[in-house]
């Protein structure tokens, strides 16, 4: 009986079975940012601990800065206070760090694959939980508290529970117009959004061979949002082909060594699963979120829930729609939207800002909406520049802004106003998760937003893109 | 390190499933650098648009928050936890949690049980019809007691033993024995540049 890619990183990275029946596990790369380390800083300055690993410790900051103007001091006083706290952190610690002027800087999970930081069968820690997007090169990725990055700070090792696997396959051609995220959002949808506790979800298939890095990325990011800590795709060639040339990738021979190891690290095909999940790429649609948690989502073409329909939790189907102002039975196509938003560590690479702005291209933003697009790192932004998709953004009508996290949450300037309606390519359409307490935030891919911007309306992007 | 065996007082209930971190604390708050204060935003935008329990006099002075399922799904904002935990709160009762903060709550010491759905029911119920009841958790024998009403409580046997251990704050468990930890990292090919004496 073969093994899975979990089982023999978590085995090579076992330190020793721990007194509480937890493990001790070796962590390969700590990514730090702002906003969740400044308390373990502090209570390591307090114990008088050094960082164990600088040299396995790369730093950067995304979610306070804002995204039209770097000046500092920021505006923000409270952002201000915090963004020097990471900068001393790095500083009196000794830490790699891509700060506010530095090239590479972006969101968190943007910056790590593409720096080559993230590689195959590695231990990744952050403090955040869209740690699970590394799982993308068949990196076991943890989101984390700040007690554990505490831990992994002063020990460079976690206590951890053990987990099962989930083998998600995915099976068939996406049709036109249906995305990566697409994908996740069914299976969120599908599984629930607990469905995933106590696992970690490993997705395979043909469809998930077929998928290029970042769309990958995009899938393993919102595990979370199935509960599932940890998601991966086992590294093949499109893996490895991404590392090659990247600056902490290993060079030249180096390389080859590493590809060998890197490839015996993914499961083997007779591997055992707990549990195993069959999806075909040929049944799915764009789809769409209508509640206030991912999985409360439809397809493009279907109708939000009523509350008395079988199967639903009445209560949080009745409580998501009033937040929402939608209607049971209303289709979900033709809801207006106050806002569109392009970017995230979900959606805001360079092949989702490709997609929407084929769907912009000689269009432009419908009145009163307001729509921005936010590059996840200033690498991107570059590239994007170069291809000239700003040009396409702007002459269209929208906002071409700096790297950072943005309006996903709103902890930076960009924020939902009142009960604006918001067509988002990020993650999370938690009550209030982008700025405003009573913002609402509609969950689908880029294009779909794209669409949405020009539109002013939820509409069937694949009305608009012909591939 | 403090043991953490048996919690007493009173019951805080706050219905709802998939509560996430998001509402627990919202994000502005979180650009404070210090957990200081976190308590004063605890569910801050709920309880500006809606009737909270928080809130509810009745319930003042509670150290028992009872929840339904899937609490604190979302982000990982150890923020979260901390503002229950400074509120007042020492244990949380409920149908499930989600891991990242149930791990947080573990590591600051504030121990979330599981127990039935129908038992949370009736727990909420109980405590809604008299907001005086003392609740009494025992996490050895897992059990909670609250007047006349029993029930079981439970929590993985190696949560129970770092509660009553004390060994909840992991990282000095995790530095003891540093050779061992030095002795993994020298097995990992990528941390040594997959030299060629990895033999790959
Ligand atoms: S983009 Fe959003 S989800 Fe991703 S790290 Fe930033 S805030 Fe978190």
């Amino acid at each position: 009986m073969g093994t899975t890619l979990l089982k023999k990183v978590w085995d090579l990275h076992t330190v020793r079975p721990l007194p509480t029946g937890q493990t001790q596990l070796f962590i390969g790369l700590h990514l730090v940012h702002e906003v969740t380390t400044p308390q373990a800083f502090d209570e390591l300055r307090a114990r008088g601990w050094k960082v164990a690993r600088p040299d396995l410790t790369f730093a950067t900051a995304d979610h306070i800065v804002p995204t039209m103007a770097r000046t500092r001091p920021f505006l923000d006083v409270m952002a201000e206070d915090m963004m020097a706290s990471l900068e001393r952190n790095v500083r009196d610690f000794g830490l790699r760090f891509a700060g506010l002027e530095d090239e590479r800087q972006g969101i968190v999970h943007v910056i790590g694959p593409e720096l080559g930081l993230t590689q195959p069968g590695m231990t990744i820690a952050c403090g955040d939980s869209h740690t699970s997007t590394h799982g993308a090169f068949g990196a076991v990725a943890f989101g984390i508290g700040t007690s554990q990055v505490r831990d992994v700070l002063a020990s460079q090792c976690l206590a951890m529970e053990p987990l099962k696997v989930r083998r998600i396959r995915l099976t068939g051609a996406l049709p036109r117009g249906v995305y990566a995220k697409d994908v996740i959002l069914t299976i969120i949808q599908r599984l629930g959004v607990r469905g995933g506790t106590g696992y970690a979800y490993e997705y395979a298939g043909d469809t998930v061979e077929r998928m290029s890095m970042d769309e990958r990325m995009t899938i393993c990011n919102m595990s979370i949002e199935g509960g599932a800590r940890v998601g991966y795709v086992n590294p093949d060639e499109t893996t490895f082909a991404y590392m090659r040339g990247r600056p902490f990738a290993p060079q030249g021979d180096a390389f080859e060594r590493a590809r060998t190891w890197w490839t015996s690290m993914a499961s083997d095909p007779d591997a055992a699963y707990d549990d195993e999940v069959e999806i075909r790429a040929a049944e799915l649609t764009p789809v769409v979120t209508w509640g206030v948690n991912p999985g409360q989502s439809i397809g493009i073409d279907g109708s939000v829930p009523s509350p008395s329909e079988p199967g639903v939790e009445p209560q949080a189907v009745s409580d998501a729609l009033k937040y929402m102002g939608l209607k049971p039975g209303q289709p979900i196509a033709g809801t207006k939207v106050d806002v569109a938003f392009i970017g995230s560590c979900t959606n805001g690479r360079l092949s989702d800002l490709r997609e929407a702005a084929r769907v912009v291209r000689g269009r432009r933003v419908a009145p009163r909406v307001k729509a921005l697009v936010v590059p996840g790192s200033v690498s991107i932004s570059r590239a994007a520049e170069r291809e000239g998709l700003d040009h396409i953004f702007r002459e269209a009508g929208f906002e071409w802004r700096g790297a950072g996290c943005s309006m996903c949450l709103g902890m930076n300037p960009d924020k939902l106003e009142g009960n604006q309606v918001c067509a988002s390519s990020s993650n999370r359409n938690f009550k209030g998760r982008q700025g405003s307490p009573t913002g609402r935030t509609l969950l689908m891919s880029p294009a779909m937003v794209a669409a949405a911007a020009v539109s002013g309306e939820v509409i069937d992007v694949r009305e608009m893109v012909d591939r | 390190m403090t043991r953490i065996t048996r919690i007493d007082g009173r019951g805080l209930p706050l219905r709802g499933s998939d509560i996430d971190t998001d509402r627990i604390i919202p994000a502005r708050y979180l650009r404070s650098i210090t957990f200081e204060g976190m308590e004063q935003h605890l569910f801050e935008d709920d309880r500006k648009t809606t009737a909270h329990p928080l809130d509810d006099a009745r319930f003042a002075g509670a150290s028992v928050l009872i929840v339904n399922s899937n609490f604190g799904c979302g982000s990982s904002r150890e923020h979260a936890p901390q503002a229950i935990h400074r509120w007042g709160i020492d244990a949380v009762v409920g149908e499930s949690f989600a891991e990242i903060f149930f791990g947080n709550s573990l590591m600051i010491g504030m121990p979330c049980l599981t127990a039935s759905g129908a038992d949370v029911r009736a727990l909420m119920d109980l405590v809604e019809r008299d907001p005086r009841t003392e609740i009494r958790l025992d996490l050895a024998s897992g059990t909670c007691e609250a007047g006349d009403f029993r029930c079981a409580v439970s929590l993985p046997p190696n949560c129970r033993d770092a509660f009553a251990t004390g060994a909840w704050d992991t990282t000095g468990m995790l530095l003891d024995r540093y050779d061992e930890v030095d002795a993994t990292a020298a097995k990992l090919p990528y941390i040594r540049g997959f030299p060629v004496e990895a033999g790959l």
